[in-house]
């Protein structure tokens, strides 16, 4: 047994995304070549020697269990702990208004009865937000300062960073918080943002799901964590490095291509050899570049085949790319196939897509084009 | 508790393949690494399980660190199982004395008990050096149809070729009546690919028999297959067709590294109904800088290409700089190249640093290969000639100087 415990919140985010999340969880998207949303919050975890971790799902977890298997890939496969997935709860004598939970708490509460773990701290986290954290050192410092509950926050400026959502903490010069709100547009300089990685004593997650049953709480931040400010020890722990949070298709578009441009971006969230990202095995082969390619700044993952041109892409395993064609400022995902003399731009192709010979297609920057899981163009 | 298995698999190991020079210096030759991501045993051990084989005894020796390591629980090939799986079979001490493993046959025999606790009806002897794809289940049903006691796979040859193999002279039926160990007029261009199939009551017999003859070099080829000829056993050959080389030379191995290239390659290791399964490593993607140029290649996770790659095989991790020319070459992982460097026709072993400005190897029609040891740092404008096996860092600064 460790001394944490981890839970991680499948899908508390599914509609940021829509257009991703129809046919799977958030933590199942797909991001950089080969990772799933949930591989950045496993990985964190694993990396920071968290060896039980639970997974709460919600709607459309199957491309999440498929991903996940037994857990082997990330090292939990254990004979105890290891990784667990907890589907949502109801039991049979439910009445037909007791509908799937909607907010965090509700989550919680619906699995308590599985989160009898006897690690005496808990990290929690969401999949909306993808960085290579530092766990350990935030477990370190939780620890060390008995306080209840630590909040990893990333400093951003409001100036710069374009939101419409997420919570931000406020916090005296030694790091306890004094506060928090929603992220709003009168907010101004440099504000700890939140990314949904908290740690807690396990005792203290007990102790609120009591109270919330108690008094039908539904909100962990508003009824729980604003509402003990003050009365309880809060910190916030900075994340250094790389950090971004998914609210939109958009931002996804152009956080995928920023990795791709961003030599330094990609070394901090993909190159840190004590903290490597791991995520399931496919054994594909090594990409094959034919004669006659041509390819440049793009980010290509194993198993693809290329012929034609390739140009600031994110290209995803097992990707063919057909001779004379040229696929710019585009992300194509897994198994996506483009025929001859095809031309796409600012696309993204979903799984399995099939672009067949002479098609040309293209979005903009500011609006990329879609095209579904499986369609044929 | 063992499960019975209808056929168990032995893998020779052991070997050293001294022929690859510095490439098995610190590693056995089944653990060498082949193809961008693999190693050379990853093939045979792959085709056991497309096989419905997944009971493998694998028999180490020389160098079996990195092998053992390698082949861990089995769990890449989907051989970590309750009963059976992957098991390695090192030389060990017994009560009667402690033996080396002394040829091919001897080291099967030291492992019999290993064998009989499954109860198998066959055995199939497999060697790890081979680059190929097969079906031993159909190899086993030939087996079985001809009622034979030994099976042995064969490959045709070029004639000129025939000289350095195991040669075969069969019947019309597949039968074989002669078999000449690398002789030097061969009388037919079926060559052994030393592929195996015995009978297991019958393989027990001979190898207990070669085991009392102090005689013997205990080997299958040289040894039990003469034997069994001369007392008269049934013994077929299935003819292969598809793919196969040996990689014994570095020659060949580069060959059939090179054979992987193309639209159309001589191997195809983007056949998703016969993957060929390996321990991977968990790289990030793969990178393409703005001045980068990739012709006819084959590269890995975690590489970051910024020069020229043409003709070439780059394993994991690899980095190539701006304005450095790769051409007929294979980087294992972890290689880094310079800035400017050109590498031409040349292997260079994991983890070695190329600086800026080195110029390695001779052109390809030159037919002079260079080997560059594993975990060296080259130094700036380094000029190592084709040809060279190159493997101590001494060597390195005497070239500079």
């Amino acid at each position: 047994m460790g001394t944490v415990a981890g839970i991680i919140f499948s899908g508390l985010h599914d509609k940021s995304i829509g257009e991703l999340t129809r046919k799977r969880t958030i933590a199942a998207v797909p991001f950089a070549c080969k990772y799933r949303l949930i591989d950045f919050a496993l990985s964190n975890m694993v990396n920071a020697n968290i060896d039980n971790i639970n997974v709460i799902t919600h709607y459309n977890y199957h491309s999440l269990m498929d991903h996940i298997g037994s857990g082997k890939d990330w090292d939990l496969a254990r004979r105890s702990g290891g990784i667990k997935l907890l589907p949502p709860f109801i039991n049979a004598h439910a009445n037909p208004t007791n509908f799937l939970y909607s907010s965090r708490l509700e989550a919680l509460q619906s699995v308590a009865h599985s989160l009898d773990f006897k690690e005496p701290y808990v990290v929690l986290s969401d999949c909306d937000v993808i960085c290579n954290l530092n766990l350990g050192k935030m477990i370190d410092e939780h620890i060390k300062s008995g306080a209840h509950m630590t909040a990893c926050v990333h400093t951003v400026d409001t100036l710069n960073y374009n939101t419409s959502t997420g919570v931000v903490y406020s916090a005296d010069d030694k790091g306890n918080i004094t506060g928090l709100e929603l992220y709003n547009p009168s907010l101004t300089g440099k504000r700890e943002l939140s990314m949904s990685i908290m740690i807690m004593k396990t005792s203290y997650l007990h102790e609120i799901l009591l109270e919330a049953t108690a008094h039908s709480y539904t909100s962990f931040l508003k009824d729980i964590i604003a509402a003990h400010i003050g009365k309880r020890k809060f910190r916030i722990f900075k994340h250094k490095g790389y950090f971004a949070r998914i609210t939109s298709f958009a931002d996804y578009f152009s956080l995928s291509m920023d990795l791709s441009r961003n030599k330094r971006n990609r070394y901090n969230l993909l190159h840190q050899k004590e903290r490597p990202i791991l995520t399931k095995i496919r054994n594909s082969p090594p990409t094959k570049y034919n004669d006659g390619c041509f390819v440049k700044d793009s980010l290509i993952a194993d198993g693809c085949v290329i012929d034609g041109i390739v140009e600031n892409s994110v290209i995803f395993r097992g990707v063919k790319i057909g001779k004379n064609s040229v696929v710019k400022n585009s992300i194509l995902f897994q198994d996506t196939f483009t025929g001859e003399n095809v031309y796409l731009n600012c696309a993204l192709t979903d799984k399995n897509v099939v672009i067949r010979d002479d098609r040309v297609l293209s979005g903009h920057d500011t609006m990329p084009l879609y095209i579904e899981k499986g369609k044929m163009i | 508790m063992f499960k019975k298995e209808e056929c168990v698999a032995m893998l020779l190991a052991g070997g050293q393949g001294s022929r690859l020079y510095t490439l098995t210096e610190k590693n056995a030759k089944p653990a060498v690494p082949f193809g961008g991501k693999y190693r050379i045993i990853d093939f045979p051990l792959s085709n056991c399980i497309h096989s419905g084989i997944d009971t493998v005894g694998v028999l180490t020796q020389y160098q079996p660190l990195m092998l053992n390591e390698y082949i861990g629980s089995g769990q890449p090939w989907d051989m970590d199982r309750i009963s059976g799986g992957v098991t390695v079979l090192p030389p060990y001490q017994g009560k009667s004395g402690a033996d080396w493993y002394k040829g091919t046959a001897n080291a099967i025999y030291q492992n019999l008990h290993f064998i009989k606790r499954y109860t198998p009806e066959y055995i199939l002897i497999l060697s790890g050096d081979h680059i190929y794809k097969m079906d031993y289940a159909a190899m086993l049903a030939y087996h079985k149809k001809k009622h034979a006691d030994c099976t042995i796979a064969v490959i045709e040859v070029p004639i000129e070729e025939a000289s350095r193999f195991g040669i075969m002279h069969t019947e019309k039926d597949g039968r074989i009546d002669r078999f000449d160990e690398k002789p030097s007029k061969p009388i037919s261009n079926k060559a052994s690919m030393g592929i195996y199939i015995f009978n297991s009551d019958t393989l027990y017999q001979y190898l207990e028999q070669d085991a009392a003859n102090s005689q013997s070099a205990h080997d299958f080829g040289q040894n039990i297959i003469p034997a069994m000829l001369n007392a008269g056993e049934k013994m077929f050959a299935y003819p292969f067709q598809g793919y196969w080389k040996d990689v014994g030379t570095l020659e060949s191995f580069w060959q059939a590294n090179m054979d992987l290239l193309g639209k159309n390659p001589a191997f195809d290791l983007n056949d998703r109904s016969f993957r060929i399964f390996s321990r991977s490593k968990d790289l990030p993607p793969q990178y393409i800088g703005d001045e980068a140029q990739i012709q006819n290649s084959i590269i890995s996770e975690g590489c970051e290409i910024f020069g020229h790659v043409e003709n070439s095989i780059l394993f994991g991790s690899v980095k190539v700089e701006k304005g450095a020319h790769i051409k007929d070459s294979i980087l294992f992982s972890d290689v880094s190249i310079g800035k400017n460097a050109s590498i031409d026709y040349t292997i260079i072993d994991e983890g070695t640093v190329v600086k800026y400005g080195c110029q390695i190897g001779a052109p390809r029609q030159e037919n002079k290969l260079t080997v560059i040891g594993a975990s060296l740092a080259i130094k700036a404008k380094t000029v190592i000639e084709g040809g060279v096996m190159y493997n101590h860092p001494m060597q390195a600064k005497k070239e500079e100087a």
